[in-house]
């Protein structure tokens, strides 16, 4: 067995391999396209199907956003000819403020919906896909991420009135399938809260009441909160890191219990859920969300192995000194593996390994660019 | 008519190498015409140039002679059979 690390930069798309999860061997910035220029594209999103192999990155260029596949472990790439997916022309257009632009394609128009950036990928059972777009939406594959439909109940949602822009964009940014049922999904907006779907996409549930805010007067609104990632453990139960504390639940839809207590920080992004064993879950404290550094200047995560209710760090073999740069949302990840590996990059453009066999942290790479995503899987 | 349009090397491949291509637009075409010409031939180069609102990407300059387009017309710029018509990406960011 070996392993393979995709690392999604703000300048392009890196991989390492590893036999072992000890020592790595890294390559890119991967050029995904036939010209070059995606040596310096944005890349927000990778997903990875372990049943298949497959992968699907997400890249916001200078020539627009689309998706290229690797069907070989990231040795080679390619590219629908059409757009892969494009909001229907009809759509009556929905103004939506984003602040950051460095280096992609904006519109010229303001009057238009036009894809800006795919924040997530996410493969389902079979050929099905599903992509996290922004300007907020929610699209659907069927034929392996060649082709994506809108999903126009999501967008439609009432409560869509309540969804702004973080910093980063407005987005879906996060997608958990529901491994026991191909037609339930849950997913996540910033700023907005956390839908689900029980048919497929047709209907949507919201079920963010329970998540409070400190930035607006009604701390404990229906919608709207700023949930800045979400994952499922391998028994179903839910975990949020909110812009405020983090959370679980086993039913969203009878409440949320806040596991901040005995973190640093209630603040931060990524949050991970171990594959196979339900109870233990990763996060990645960040100091108050006006400093949003590591919390304590420390950089590693903070393991739970009881649902939330304690906490301890994890840092054995990461830097001891001062350390300023945080894990974004899709920073942090696990290979998937029975005994898995866990894995994470930060801004200032390192990225680290662990197994649960090991214990001890190891350096995948380091000094790359701003570190947006990481994904692991194990290869032949 | 057949017009010439020139090719940026940052997106050559997209038209096999070549760096000039010859676009079949109607008369009285606009440059907005010659785009969508290109995406029906070179449909992933077409999407390079434009969103799918249609609207010119923020970082592709058209320029037709010497001027770029956004100081003619934009997308409505006449075009005519002797007009070169340059694609020049102007790359930015730090």
């Amino acid at each position: 067995m070996a392993y393979l690390v995709l690392i999604g930069t703000r300048k392009g798309l890196f991989t390492a391999t590893s036999p072992d999860r000890r020592t790595w061997q890294l390559s890119g910035p991967v050029i995904l396209d036939d010209d070059g220029f995606t040596a310096v594209a944005e890349i927000y999103a990778i997903g990875t199907d372990p049943a298949t192999g497959r992968i699907l990155v997400g890249a916001a260029t200078w020539f627009g956003p689309s998706v290229w596949r690797s069907d070989d472990a990231a040795a080679t790439w390619s590219e629908p000819q059409k757009a892969p997916m494009a909001f229907p022309q009809d759509l009556p257009y929905r103004p939506l403020d984003f602040s950051e632009t460095a280096g992609i394609d904006q519109p010229e128009s303001d009057q238009t919906n036009t894809v800006k950036r795919i924040w997530q990928i996410a493969f389902g059972p079979g050929d099905r896909v599903w992509a996290g777009v922004e300007p907020t939406s929610l699209w659907t594959s069927d034929d392996g991420g060649q082709t994506f439909t809108f999903n126009r109940a999501l967008w439609d949602h009432p409560e869509h009135t309540t969804w702004a822009s973080g910093a980063g964009g407005p987005a879906v940014h996060t997608i958990v399938p529901d491994p026991a049922d191909p037609r339930a999904l849950t997913v996540a907006i910033s700023s907005g809260g956390i839908y689900q779907t029980a048919d497929d996409g047709r209907t949507w549930n919201g079920i963010t009441k329970g998540i409070t805010v400190d930035y607006e007067p009604d701390a404990a609104p229906e919608s709207g909160q700023c949930i800045h990632k979400v994952t499922r453990d391998a028994d179903g139960t839910l975990y949020v890191q909110s812009h405020g504390p983090a959370y679980r639940s086993t039913r969203p839809d009878g409440g949320w219990i806040n596991i901040s207590e005995n973190l640093p920080t209630d603040f931060g992004f990524a949050i991970v859920a171990h594959p196979t064993e339900a109870g233990t879950v990763m996060a990645w404290p960040i100091s108050e969300s006006m400093e949003r550094t590591p919390a304590e200047k420390h950089i590693g995560p903070w393991r739970s192995d009881d649902a939330g209710q304690t906490w301890r760090p994890w840092q054995a073999g990461l830097p001891t000194e001062a350390y300023f740069g945080g894990v974004l949302r899709d920073g942090a990840c696990t290979d998937g593996a029975t005994e898995p590996g866990w894995y994470f990059g930060t801004r200032c453009g390192d990225v680290w390994a662990a197994s649960e066999t090991d214990g001890t942290w190891h350096t995948v790479a380091a000094h790359l660019p701003d570190v947006l995503c990481v994904r692991a899987m194990e290869t032949a | 008519m057949d017009l010439e349009v020139k090719i940026p090397a940052a997106l050559a491949s997209e038209c096999g190498g070549a760096r000039t291509i010859t676009v079949a637009a109607p008369e009285a075409a606009t440059l907005g015409d010659v785009l969508a010409a290109i995406e029906t031939s070179h449909p992933r180069l077409g999407r390079r140039l434009r969103d799918e609102a249609g609207q010119l990407r923020r970082f592709v300059n058209v320029y037709i002679g010497d001027d770029e387009c956004r100081r003619l017309k934009g997308l409505a710029t006449p075009v005519g059979p002797d007009d070169p018509i340059q694609i020049l990406p102007s790359i930015a960011g730090g």
